[in-house]
């Protein structure tokens, strides 16, 4: 028998008040994480037919680079990269939420449907219009939200509970699966490879016209999300708990859940479904801190490193824009996955 | 603990029990009848409806009198279709019941092992490395794949110790990184593409008898083994220590019925492509009027999963005519509401 070890966490006190406890270890690791992301963008700048080097890269960002790299970074590069990070933090936080909310690992966007249902829409722009690249990234996000709001609207009874959500997702996501397959049948083959690209996710070819909409997404969505998320640990006590404490707990799930639909609409729309982000950056990020609770600010961190690292990854393996990184991401949670579940058997816990 | 039922309660209940219970009996024995019945009037529209239609009257001349005429032709090229349909349905719906009751989980489905993901990644092998062209060629990998990954959840899952949590996982991460695998084929290799995308959706239309004799073997054998699991499933149910007490061969049971399962799922999977949703729906729908004993759910579920995989081919050829939407569709449009209604109905999660 050991005597539990008190360990002094420090606590942030303004005024009198309102108090904060830091958690060191996890403030560290977002940190870090932050650093991976960052430096992997920058080598992702500078991966590809035209190769630039890390300290040029930085000088360009600086603001005091060669013209030529200049053109390539700001309008080519940059504008992708950007997409990647906020991609993979809105699918991260996305995940994460809807993860606390259903109390399932498994809760995640991708096997609830939300991904089926945007790709539906972006498909039905692709095989039915032929539509540009704008018509599908609004088709995309308009079959996500509706998705979203079927699932939530018919897993409604008297409340949302997580496991009828999980289910009514699963059942929202196989329909969603055959519509997609039917609308494949149906395109010719030039829209068929077009569609399969899209449906694995790609950051190929992203401009500054996917940044600005995504980003003011985030400015708006995140810090909603970050204010709820004292009220969504409290949940994890159970809703009677949770309501004597004062936590309105139908009105929490459906501002978080919103925030995530939209978010993981937003990212879906911008980058295609990219697999197993959302579902590995939640669960990876509470290993690493360690932290119960819903751990939002880790799992978005690692949710935006772990999409560029992919990005880096599928560029080097495979030559510039040979194979799109939603076969990096999952194949890669695929593996971690089973990692996971071999060292959980091992350690008694599954 | 040691109460003894008062001896005047025991006279007064003890030929009441039995005889109700073979009254119960006697109404699922009606019932299954009663599918049976139906199962054969959805084959018979199977033959009769479609972009030619045809009368009870040449479906009769076709099926027992064939003398070459044009209705004759027209139910031969038919019945294959429906020979198939019969055998996957039969082996969706039973594979799916057994795979509900061994991993205790209302969700399982060849889908969520990630048995459909290992077919799909072996056909994409094929025709990507091997040069398959033929139905006749992929079988053989679908069915290698559905095996491998069969056996592959299962170590992965805990072999010995599997439990039903362990088992859904090892099948979601499989089926997610073959995914990937599968993607990547479709994006580098058109010819892939273009025989997957009609592969993926899962349909009837590709039926031919020789594709019917390669998988045949593989859900005969996977029918009878599952219908023999019953007994040893239901005392499973009630829990492992409990199902020990019994007399129940734990491992050995949840080996045979993954073996079961996915011979059955396998084949199925390999004559058509994945169909979605005849494994998951038909046990929830028989389990609400049979209970949960499974030597009636099973026998049920097998009647009824090819009336739901015939009764939505038919569907699919009648709706946009004269072209057909594929059978994978139609079962999905059709469970995916049916499912969610039963979500919302019940307590779910509950066997």
């Amino acid at each position: 028998m050991t005597t539990p070890k008190t360990t002094r966490q420090p606590v942030l006190r303004i005024g009198g008040r309102l108090s904060l406890r830091i958690r060191v270890r996890s403030v560290a690791v977002v940190l870090l994480l932050a650093v991976v992301a960052l430096a992997s963008a920058v080598v992702l700048i500078g991966t590809g037919d035209f190769p630039i080097s890390f300290a040029d890269v930085l000088s360009v960002l600086l603001g005091s680079g060669h013209p030529a790299d200049e053109l390539i970074v700001r309008e080519l590069r940059l504008p992708r990269v950007l997409v990647g990070l906020l991609v993979g933090g809105a699918f991260g936080l996305a995940g994460a939420l809807f993860q606390a909310v259903s109390r399932n690992p498994l809760g995640s966007p991708d096997i609830l449907g939300l991904g089926q249902g945007a790709t539906a829409g972006a498909l039905t722009m692709i095989v039915l219009f032929s539509g540009s690249a704008t018509a599908v990234t609004a088709g995309a996000l308009v079959g996500g939200l509706v998705t979203g709001t079927a699932i939530y609207v018919l897993a409604w009874k008297r409340g949302v509970h997580g496991y009828r959500l999980v289910l009514v997702g699963i059942g929202v996501s196989a329909v969603m699966t055959a519509v997609n397959s039917y609308l494949i049948t149906k395109a010719d083959m030039v829209d068929a490879a077009r569609a399969v690209v899209w449906m694995t996710g790609s950051l190929n070819g992203r401009d500054w016209t996917q940044v600005w909409p995504l980003l003011a997404l985030c400015a708006v969505l995140v810090p909603l999300a970050l204010a709820n998320e004292r009220g969504l640990r409290m949940t994890e006590m159970g809703d009677d708990a949770s309501y004597a404490l004062g936590v309105r707990v139908e009105r929490l799930r459906l501002v978080l859940l919103a925030c995530a639909v939209l978010l993981a609409s937003a990212a879906t729309a911008a980058a295609g479904p990219v697999a197993f982000v959302a579902l590995t950056a939640p669960q990876l990020a509470r290993r690493l801190t360690r932290s119960p609770g819903p751990n939002l600010v880790p799992s978005m961190v690692m949710g935006a490193a772990l999409l560029i690292v992919a990005d880096v990854l599928s560029q080097r393996a495979f030559g510039s824009d040979q194979l799109p990184v939603g076969v990096v991401t999952g194949a890669l949670g695929g593996v971690y996955l089973l990692w996971l579940l071999v060292t959980e058997r091992k350690a008694g816990r599954v | 603990m040691f109460v003894d039922t008062p001896s005047k309660q025991r006279v007064a209940e003890s030929p009441a029990g039995p005889a109700r219970q073979r009254r119960r009996s006697a109404v699922k024995a009606v019932g299954l009848l009663a599918a049976l019945a139906l199962l054969v009037l959805v084959a018979t529209a199977s033959i009769a409806v479609g972009a030619k239609p045809l009368t009870m009257g040449q479906v009769w001349h076709g099926l027992f009198a064939d003398t070459g005429t044009y209705g004759d032709v027209v139910v031969g090229e038919r019945l294959s279709r429906t020979v198939l349909g019969l055998l996957a349905g039969a082996a969706l719906g039973l594979s799916g019941a057994v795979l509900q009751a061994l991993t205790r989980n209302p969700l399982a489905d060849p889908g969520l092992l990630g048995i459909n993901a290992g077919a799909s990644a072996a056909v994409v092998t094929a025709i990507t490395f091997f040069g398959v062209t033929s139905i006749g060629g992929y079988v053989w990998f679908a069915f290698a794949g559905a095996m491998l990954v069969g056996a592959l959840v299962w170590f992965l899952g805990g072999s010995r110790g599997a439990t039903p949590v362990r088992l859904a996982l090892a099948g979601m991460a499989i089926a997610a990184a073959l995914q990937g695998y599968l993607q990547a084929m479709m994006i580098l290799d058109e010819a892939a593409l273009g025989r997957m995308r009609f592969w993926t959706v899962g349909s009837l239309s590709s039926a031919s008898w020789s594709s019917i004799g390669q998988v045949l073997p593989f859900m005969v054998t996977g029918t009878f083994l599952a219908l023999a699991l019953a007994r040893p499933l239901n005392a499973m149910e009630m829990g492992d220590d409990t199902a020990r007490a019994l007399g129940a061969h734990l491992n050995r049971t949840r080996a045979l019925s993954m073996l079961a399962a996915t011979l059955l799922c396998g084949a199925a999977t390999a004559a058509c492509g994945p169909i979605v949703f005849v494994g998951l729906m038909v046990p929830h729908v028989v389990r609400s009027f049979t209970g949960p004993d499974l030597r009636w759910i099973l026998p049920y579920a097998t009647v009824l999963s090819p009336v739901l995989l015939l009764g939505a081919d038919v569907i699919g050829r009648v709706v946009v005519r004269p072209s057909e939407l594929q059978v994978g569709v139609v079962t999905a449009v059709i469970g995916g509401p049916l499912f969610i209604f039963l979500v919302r109905r019940r307590r779910t999660a509950q066997l």
